[in-house]
């Protein structure tokens, strides 16, 4: 079991550098899609069949997202100006972050041996206080029901936002074509001083 | 701790997807990535050995399943951060349409060039 799990983390790694260093922006994201799915695979080995299936919607969400926002549009890399500084010192920085997060791994529990000091109170009591066979479920939704609708706030939040950054026409300029239809003045078009007041006045009243 | 460290090689790919691409779209991809190695590291720590998936089938003992269900409750969390994950995935993608739409290009040193 060990085994498969460390194949398909490989996988992921590989999936992962071929989408970092591709030519081709489609085929990094068709690589950060083959990285998805291979977590799916995974999530169901680990033991969380409702992750992995949530993985596999998000994943295909994610992959036409993408895939609108590249094809037909500019999608060779960028080759001018490689900024080498960034590039040296963010490798630096990665070494030192994994040679610490290596040291943090070991005051972790192990790998297979999780602490359950909240958990075994939710599988214990899960199924007689909320009636729900899946434990997930019966947590999310009842145990943690709040969290459940802050996140529907979040969801709701960023898509409103998404929709108002991509809407085609602004609100300003509707605003001016209906002004020009109804024959409201605009701020160039009125008179700014008392001699032009009289002037149109006077006009109006030869008229 | 070998596959607590490999899933953390994952998560630098991403972070230097970020830092040192160019391109706005690879730029968000590193981000997805970054993502999903976190996603993953928390399933990780809540996994058991030879463990169940928490179900509680009607043929099982409360003890026995107590015993050998894996940790329900990172599942929980992860399940929420995947869904958000996406939304936010979608904002990015229409702030980096918009700017190409205003600058003709994804190159993120360019627009920086051109707004000043």
């Amino acid at each position: 079991m060990l085994f498969l799990f460390y194949t398909l983390i490989v996988f992921c790694i590989i999936g992962s550098i071929i989408a970092i260093e591709a030519r081709n922006i489609l085929a990094s994201v068709i690589s950060a899609g083959v990285v998805g799915m291979g977590l799916s695979i995974l999530f169901l080995f680990l033991g969380a069949p409702d992750i992995a299936i949530t993985q596999v919607v998000v994943e295909i969400i994610v992959l036409i997202i993408l895939i609108r926002s590249t094809v037909s549009l500019d999608n060779t890399a960028i080759t001018k100006h490689r900024d080498t500084f960034a590039i040296l010192s963010s490798l630096i920085f990665f070494g030192l972050f994994l040679v610490f997060a290596f040291m943090a791994f070991q005051g972790l529990p192990k790998f297979g041996e999780p602490l359950m000091s909240v958990s075994s109170q939710y599988l214990q009591n899960s199924v007689s206080e909320t009636g729900a066979s899946n434990i997930v479920m019966g947590i999310l939704l009842d145990y943690r029901a709040y969290d459940t609708l802050g996140e529907a706030t979040v969801i709701f939040t960023a898509i409103l936002s998404a929709f108002v950054v991509l809407r085609a026409k602004g609100k300003k300029k509707r605003e001016e074509r209906d002004k020009i239809r109804v024959g409201i003045p605009g701020k160039d078009d009125l008179p700014e001083t008392v001699a032009e007041i009289d002037e149109e006045s006077e006009s109006v009243s030869n008229i | 701790m070998l596959i607590y460290f490999l899933n953390s090689i994952i998560f630098v790919l991403g972070l230097y997807c970020l830092i040192a691409k160019k391109h706005l779209v690879k730029k968000i991809i590193g981000m997805v990535i970054m993502e999903y190695a976190i996603n993953l590291f928390i399933i990780l720590i809540g996994y058991k050995d030879s463990g169940i998936p928490p179900i509680f089938l009607p043929n099982m003992e409360l003890a026995t399943f107590t015993q050998q269900s894996v940790d329900p409750l990172p599942q929980v969390l992860v399940l929420t951060s995947i869904v958000i994950g996406m939304s936010i995935l979608a904002l990015m993608v229409a702030i980096s349409l918009r700017l190409y739409e205003k600058y003709k290009t994804f190159d993120m040193s360019e627009i920086r060039r051109l707004h000043g």
